[in-house]
């Protein structure tokens, strides 16, 4: 029988609360930088302008059909080499997490859009309205609510993914983790720790999405 | 627009549009129409579906953009742009002046009935929020849904939601109003009630352009009937020499379908 003892974990819990702080960090730095990159690509992909679209398509076909772990690896052991200049692991990891978030990002965002009937869009423009009126006034705030569910969800996912930043030595909870392990030999104690502490956050945050998700479903 | 030039089509036409064609990639819809509205003239728009009549009304606000011929407001040619430029009217001013109400309403699920009839004014012509809800309420009052004013479209009936519409296209006081079979998407029982409403207008000497199946209804209230087919105007002519008394071939056989 397995004798549990999580004495010796307390001692190193500021290097839990520390990759927890990055973690942290990490998911919401990546959501604001994706979702400006989901915008700018929704936007380019809507535009209608042949080059654009087809850009912010490659883009979103190459982040969104490669693991985010090659990803990782490949901007911080590839592309400096191909551009010839060294970056740093914690600037390799919010690039990568953010572009990969915002790939999808920018789809959830195009197909909130593209759900709202091209009658609201028309009813809009007959009364005088521009196209960028139509879009901020009726368009946007419609999609708004629709794209949120899936919004969360991504964040959510987001938020378990940056524990991939770990393989880049990015001192993350599941890199701390690690450290831990490697101090005490205590396995169990201290990814079990782990595991509660992104429960710890996630839970509540996924309690919130579904009240939210409910809410509006009774506002339709 | 303060300077009005009239053109040679009268001095009592709004709204014209010469020449139009308009295919959707290899089918040609429209194969070059005429059509002139005079002020509080009412023109009825007929003919079997696929005719191109909705697509020629949504021409006349530039809705569909012709692939050839031009729409005139008030005499001044409508350029391609949404603003006005180079001395080209734009589609905006256009369509800020030319109304439209569609079959399925669409009215804006996310705001009451009141911010349905206050968008175009608040938003588009900058009218104070104080003086656009009180023209709202009259026109509301006009339309019979006063008391629905702060209901969401969600919780009106199909009649109910297309008065709203009308009253949101009145809101920007029109000169032209542009109605694309707006009875067709309603239970039987709910039409007469938003045809009642189009005759006051027609009464008040709104000038006007309808898309409708309804014959007795276009008959009764419209000056003029345009009877299309195949992307062309075949029979125009006051109600009597059309609609009621057809003397072409098509037309009959297509109004006698109404006759059952």
């Amino acid at each position: 029988m397995y004798r549990w003892d999580f004495s010796v974990i307390w001692q190193y819990w500021d290097l839990f609360m520390y990759g927890l702080w990055l973690t942290v960090v990490y998911t919401f730095g990546s959501i604001v930088l994706g979702v400006l990159i989901g915008l700018l690509v929704c936007a380019a992909r809507l535009s209608g302008w042949m080059i654009f679209s087809l850009i912010a398509r490659t883009y979103q076909e190459i982040f969104r059909c490669t693991p985010l772990l090659v990803q990782l690896l490949w901007f911080y052991y590839a592309f400096p080499l191909l551009v010839g200049i060294s970056i740093d692991n914690r600037v390799a990891a919010m690039l990568t997490l953010s572009l990969y978030v915002g790939a999808f990002y920018a789809e959830i965002f195009r197909g909130g859009i593209l759900s709202i009937d091209r009658g609201q869009r028309e009813a809009a423009a007959a009364i005088g309205m521009s196209n960028w009126q139509a879009m901020r006034r009726i368009v946007m705030p419609q999609a708004f609510k629709r794209m949120l569910p899936a919004f969360i969800n991504q964040s959510v996912i987001q938020f378990k993914n940056t524990s991939l930043v770990s393989v880049i030595s990015v001192a993350d909870l599941a890199y701390m983790a690690a450290v831990v392990n490697g101090q005490t030999y205590r396995p169990l104690e201290s990814y079990t720790v782990m595991a509660a502490l992104y429960i710890a956050v996630l839970f509540p945050l996924t309690q919130i999405a579904d009240w939210i998700e409910r809410r509006l479903r009774v506002s339709d | 627009m303060t300077n009005v030039q009239q053109t040679a089509a009268g001095p009592q036409t709004v709204l014209e549009a010469r020449g139009i064609r308009k295919s959707f990639g290899g089918l040609e819809v429209l194969k070059g129409v005429d059509v002139t509205l005079a002020r509080g003239e009412v023109v009825g728009l007929i003919g079997p579906s696929g005719s191109g009549k909705s697509t020629l009304i949504r021409c006349l606000n530039m809705m569909e953009k012709p692939t050839g011929g031009s729409v005139i407001f008030r005499g001044h040619k409508i350029g391609k742009s949404f603003r006005d430029r180079d001395g080209t009217t734009g589609i905006g001013t256009l369509r800020r002046h030319v109304g439209m109400v569609f079959q399925h309403f669409n009215l804006f699920p996310h705001k009451t009935v009141l911010q349905n009839v206050t968008e175009g004014p608040i938003v588009v012509c900058n009218t104070p929020r104080a003086e656009a809800e009180e023209r709202a309420m009259a026109l509301l009052a006009e339309v019979g849904l006063a008391e629905k004013r702060n209901a969401y479209p969600s919780h009106l009936s199909g009649g109910q939601k297309q008065r709203v519409a009308i009253a949101r296209a009145l809101a920007m006081q029109p000169e032209v109003l542009l109605l694309d079979e707006v009875t067709s998407a309603l239970d039987p029982e709910l039409v007469g009630e938003v045809l009642n409403v189009i005759r006051r207008l027609a009464d008040d000497g709104m000038t006007m352009a309808i898309v409708t199946h309804e014959m007795a209804f276009a008959a009764d209230v419209a000056d003029r009937i345009l009877f299309l087919d195949e992307g062309r105007i075949v029979v125009e002519g006051k109600p009597d020499e059309t609609i009621r008394n057809p003397t072409n071939e098509r037309l009959a056989s297509f109004v006698s379908r109404f006759n059952h």
